[in-house]
C-alpha cells in the first residue's frame, strides 16, 4: 500500500487469495459491574473485496461493536476476524474509519487534520501533498482546505473526516453512521458523492445506518441485524445497476422491494419485544 | 450551521467555492487582539472609579490620614524610595515565577502520570486533596524551619499554592478527549506518545490555561505568605514592617505594588493564551457573539 502510487488502487489485485473480511461464530459479551451484556451472538459474515455492504438494526444491536471487531479495536470474547485472510490482533493500520461525529482536530485546518493520518504513519511529505490534493478535489473540499473544523459545515466536517479515512487508500473503510447528524438534504448529496467515491476508490465499504434508504442506495447488500443478543438476522442483495442515479434508483421497484423487506425485518423486531 | 446546509443545497458539488473562511481566519486573529483591548477598557474604568472615590474620600478628609492615606502621598512614598520599592518587589516576582515555573512542571508531569496510570492517580489524589487543605500559611513556619530563612521556604509555599490547580486542570483536560479520537488514533498505527504530542496534549491546553490563571494569582499569594512568617526582603516584608511602624503610606504602596503584580501575570498568562491557542481563543470569541 504506497501513496505514491496514482493509479485507481483496486483491493481485488491485493487479495486475490479471498473475503475481505471473515466474521466465523463470533460472539462479544462485555462484562459491567452491574450485568454481562451479549452484543453479539453466533455472526458470521464474508465481504468480498470492494463491496459496499450497509448494516441496518436498532439501537443497541451491535453495530458498532462488529465494526471494531473488524479494526481489531475490540476483540471477540469467542470466534474468529480476518481481514484478508489474517487473524485480526489488535488495532489494525490498513483500514480508513470515519465516526458519526466528525472527530477532528479543532486546532487544525482541514488540511492538517487530513494530514494526521500521514504524520501518525509517517508517510514522505512529498508524496503526500499530491495525495491531499486529490482527496480535496475529490470530495468537494476545495477552497476550504485552511478553515478550521468550527468554520465548516457538518457535511463539510465529515468530508475532511472521510478524506483522513481515504489518505493512505486503505483496502477496506469503516464507516459508523457517518451522516447521522447532517440535515436530510445534505445527507442524499454525501449519499451520491460516497457511492461516486466507492466506485473511484473500489475500496470496501462497511457502513452501519439508521436510513434504510441510504442503506439500500449505497450497497449492494444490506445486513440486518436484530438485538439482544445481537445477530444477524437476513443479508438482503440488492440487485439495482451499477449506475445510480439518486432519484431514479428511489422510484426502482427494486429499490422498493429491498426496502420494504428490511422495513419488514425491523418491524418484525420491535413488535416481537 | 443551518445557513450552511442551505448554501451547500444550492450548490451541491461546487469545487471553485470562495476560499472565504481562510480570509476570515486571518481577520480574527488580530480581531482577537482589539477585542482584548475592548474587553480591558471596561476594568480599566471600573479601577479609574475606585482610585478616584479613594482620592475623593481622602481630600474631604473623611477619614483620617494615618488611617487611609491619599494617593498622592501613597505615590510619594514610592517615587521618594525608587530603590527600596524596586529591590522588594524584585524578591517576591522573582519567588513568585520561580514558583509558578516548578509548580507548572511538577503539575504538569503528576497530572500526565495520574491520567496514564489510575493506580498512581487512586493513591496520589487523597494526598493532593489533603496538601491542598492544609491553610498555607499555617505550615509555613515549618517551611522556613526546615528550609532555613532565605527564598526556598517562600518558593516552596508558592508553589504549593500553585501546584493543585495546575494538576486539577490538566487531569480534567487530558481526560476530555473523545475516546473516539483515541480509537481513531489506533487505527493510525500512532504510539502512545504520538497520541499524546499530536492529540491528547494539545486538547488539554484550554483547560490547563484556565488553572494557570487561577494558578498565577495563587503563585502570588504563596509568596507573600512565606515572606509574612519570616523574611528580611519582599513585598511581604515590606507590608509588615509598615504595619509595625503604623507607616499606612508604604502599607498601602506595598499592597498595591503586590496586586499589580498579581494582575500583570494573569495578563501575561492570558495572552499567551491568545498566542498559543488562536482556535480556541476565536472560538469563545464565537461563542459570545451569538449569545448576544
Ligand atoms: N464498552 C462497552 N461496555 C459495556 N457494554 C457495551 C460496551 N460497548 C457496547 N456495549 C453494549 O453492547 C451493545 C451493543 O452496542 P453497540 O455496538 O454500540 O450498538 P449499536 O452501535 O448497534 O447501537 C449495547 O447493549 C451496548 O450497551
Ligand atoms: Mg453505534
Amino acid at each position: 500500500m504506497t501513496v505514491g502510487n496514482t493509479t485507481t488502487q483496486r483491493p481485488a489485485d491485493a487479495t486475490a487469495t479471498g473475503a475481505a473480511v471473515e466474521i466465523d461464530q463470533v460472539a462479544v459479551r462485555f462484562r459491567t459491574k452491574k450485568k454481562d451484556v451479549t452484543a453479539l451472538r453466533d455472526v458470521s459474515l464474508r465481504i468480498e473485496p470492494g463491496e459496499f455492504v450497509s448494516i441496518v438494526g436498532a439501537s443497541g444491536c451491535g453495530k458498532s461493536t462488529l465494526l471494531k471487531l473488524v479494526s481489531g479495536l475490540l476483540r471477540p470474547s469467542s470466534g474468529q476476524v480476518r481481514l484478508h485472510g489474517e487473524d485480526v490482533r489488535g488495532p489494525r493500520r490498513d483500514i480508513g474509519y470515519v465516526f458519526q461525529r466528525a472527530a477532528l482536530l479543532e486546532w487544525r485546518t482541514a488540511r492538517k487534520n487530513i494530514l494526521l493520518q500521514a504524520e501518525m504513519r509517517r508517510l514522505p511529505k512529498a508524496q503526500v501533498r499530491q495525495r491531499v490534493d486529490e482527496l480535496i478535489a475529490m470530495t468537494g473540499l476545495t477552497g476550504f482546505e485552511d478553515a478550521y473544523p468550527n468554520e465548516l459545515s457538518g457535511g463539510m466536517q465529515q468530508r475532511v473526516a472521510l478524506c483522513r479515512a481515504l489518505l493512505h487508500r486503505p483496502p477496506v473503510l469503516l464507516m459508523d453512521e457517518p451522516f447521522g447528524a447532517l440535515d436530510a438534504l445534505t445527507r442524499e448529496q454525501m449519499n451520491v458523492e460516497l457511492r461516486r467515491i466507492w466506485r473511484e476508490t473500489g475500496t470496501t465499504v462497511l457502513l452501519v445506518t439508521h436510513s434504510i434508504a441510504e442503506a439500500v442506495y449505497l450497497a449492494n447488500r444490506v445486513i440486518v441485524m436484530t438485538p439482544r443478543p445481537g445477530t444477524v438476522a437476513e443479508v438482503i442483495d440488492v440487485d439495482l445497476p451499477v449506475e445510480r442515479d439518486y432519484g431514479q434508483t428511489m422510484s426502482e421497484p427494486e429499490f422498493a422491494r429491498a426496502t420494504g423487506r428490511i422495513r419488514d425485518l425491523l418491524g418484525a423486531t420491535t413488535t416481537a419485544e | 450551521m443551518a445557513a450552511q446546509s442551505t448554501i451547500e443545497q444550492r450548490e451541491p458539488t461546487a469545487p471553485a467555492r470562495t476560499p472565504a473562511p481562510a480570509a476570515r481566519r486571518r481577520g480574527s486573529a488580530g480581531g482577537g487582539l482589539l477585542r482584548f483591548v475592548q474587553s480591558t477598557w471596561r476594568p480599566a474604568a471600573v479601577l479609574a472609579a475606585i482610585f478616584v472615590a479613594w482620592w475623593a474620600v481622602t481630600a474631604a478628609d473623611l477619614v483620617k490620614p494615618y488611617l487611609v492615606p491619599a494617593p498622592g502621598t501613597t505615590l510619594d512614598v514610592v517615587l521618594a524610595q525608587t530603590g527600596y520599592f524596586a529591590h522588594h518587589t524584585w524578591i517576591t516576582t522573582y519567588e513568585t515565577i520561580l514558583g509558578f515555573a516548578i509548580a507548572i512542571v511538577v503539575g504538569v508531569l503528576s497530572a500526565v502520570v495520574m491520567v496514564y496510570s489510575p493506580t498512581v492517580e487512586k493513591s496520589l489524589y487523597p494526598l493532593l486533596l489533603f496538601a491542598q487543605v492544609i491553610p498555607k500559611i499555617a505550615i509555613a513556619p515549618l517551611f522556613i524551619v526546615w528550609l532555613g530563612f532565605g527564598l526556598t521556604p517562600k518558593v516552596v509555599v508558592a508553589v504549593l499554592m500553585a501546584f493543585f490547580p495546575i494538576v486539577i486542570s490538566t487531569v480534567t483536560g487530558l481526560k476530555s478527549i473523545d475516546p473516539e479520537m483515541l480509537q481513531l488514533s489506533a487505527t493510525m498505527g500512532a504510539g502512545p506518545g504520538q497520541t499524546f504530542r499530536k492529540i491528547r496534549f494539545p486538547a488539554a491546553l484550554p483547560h490547563l490555561f484556565s488553572g494557570l490563571k487561577v494558578a498565577a494569582t495563587m503563585a502570588v499569594t504563596g509568596a507573600v505568605v512565606g515572606e509574612f512568617v519570616g523574611a528580611n526582603e519582599g513585598l511581604g516584608y515590606v507590608i509588615l514592617q509598615a504595619n509595625g511602624n503604623l507607616d499606612t503610606p508604604t502599607l498601602f504602596a506595598g499592597l498595591l505594588i503586590m496586586s499589580l503584580l498579581g494582575v500583570v501575570l494573569f495578563v501575561v498568562v492570558e495572552l499567551l493564551e491568545y498566542f498559543v491557542l488562536p482556535w480556541h481563543a476565536s472560538r469563545r470569541t464565537d461563542a459570545a457573539t451569538t449569545s448576544l
